[in-house]
């Protein structure tokens, strides 16, 4: 069979999986359900990773999105227990929905025909890059991985530290916002769970 | 290897993922399903990244969609914490329910 026409076959499939886990997503009436079409999605986004030789991309994509992140996403849905079916015919703005639907065409519309008038025929000026060494042609299976490593911890170092701040940082206002401290003990959210704690004794008393 | 697909198709579909990620952010009511379509949008993002890194033969694009995934986790983590306590104090909030927040 010819290469081209296997490409072609890669990229439809792959973008069938894409739109059908998005739609997924914003239809399915079940916060579990609606989280495996997220998993589709991130899957054929994956797909198109390695299509486009971005070999390491492809592997944090299934490792992080798809196994971490959804993960995350099922366990928060487990734990509160929302994992029942919504109903969705229950629309508290009537006009919220036709808006939204004439902002996502809108928007669809516009990217679109800009994207197709430029036809990617159109090249930034002084943008060229120093090119992409891909496995095939520079017969080196790591190469993607080196030619990133070089770049992240040469030309974005700073950034890079400053990233694991970040997470610490996240991980550290996760674990203050959602642990509930003991009674009587002075913390930083006193008055916050003072509140919570109020609200959930009334509730449980109904 | 990398020619047949041009740069437009990748684009295209990325716009479409934006779109439905924007559109279902702005119908559905249910934090998590609103969080999902944040993250919709996040990848429409990244394609295009990679599309273009590929196009202009440039690393740097990349080297960015690894940096949006980086802080796509920290804003699930701190995200899915504040949506945490919320739904503990009022069970089966909505993004209506969330008003109450303006004070």
């Amino acid at each position: 069979m010819d290469t081209t026409f296997l490409e072609y076959l890669v990229f439809f499939a792959a973008a069938l999986m894409v739109l059908g886990g998005a739609i997924g997503v914003i239809t399915l009436k079940n916060p579990v359900h609606a989280a495996l079409g997220l998993v589709m999605t991130l899957f054929g986004i994956a797909v198109q990773f390695v299509a486009q030789e971005a070999h390491f991309l492809a592997a944090v994509q299934v490792i992080v999105y798809a196994g971490a992140i959804v993960v995350l996403f099922l366990f928060v849905i487990m734990l509160l227990g929302v994992d029942n079916a919504m109903d969705l015919s229950v629309e508290p703005i009537k006009v919220q929905r036709p808006l939204a639907a004439v902002m996502g065409l809108g928007l669809a519309s516009l990217i679109t025909a800009a994207v197709v008038k430029a036809d990617g025929s159109t090249v930034l000026p002084g943008a060229r890059g120093t090119g992409i060494d891909i496995a095939t042609q520079t017969g080196d299976n790591d190469s993607n991985i080196k030619q990133l490593a070089e770049n992240l911890y040469g030309d974005h170092i700073f950034a890079f530290e400053l990233t694991s701040v970040l997470l610490v940082v996240a991980v550290a206002g996760t674990v203050i916002l959602t642990r509930k401290w003991p009674k009587g003990e002075p913390d930083i959210s006193a008055g916050v769970t003072a509140d919570a704690d109020a609200d959930s004794d009334t509730g449980a008393a109904k | 290897m990398i020619a047949a697909i041009e740069p437009t198709w990748y684009l295209i579909l990325a716009a479409l993922l934006f779109s439905i990620g924007a559109f279902g952010l702005l119908i559905r009511r249910n934090p998590l399903v609103m969080f999902m379509c944040i993250e919709l949008m996040l990848n429409a993002a990244n394609l295009t990244f990679v599309a273009l890194a590929t196009k202009l033969g440039d690393i740097n694009g990349q080297t960015a969609v690894f940096f949006v995934m980086v802080v796509a986790a920290a804003e699930v983590v701190v995200g899915l914490g504040i949506i945490v306590s919320i739904l503990r104090r009022k069970p089966g909030a909505t993004a209506d329910d969330l008003a109450g927040l303006k004070g």
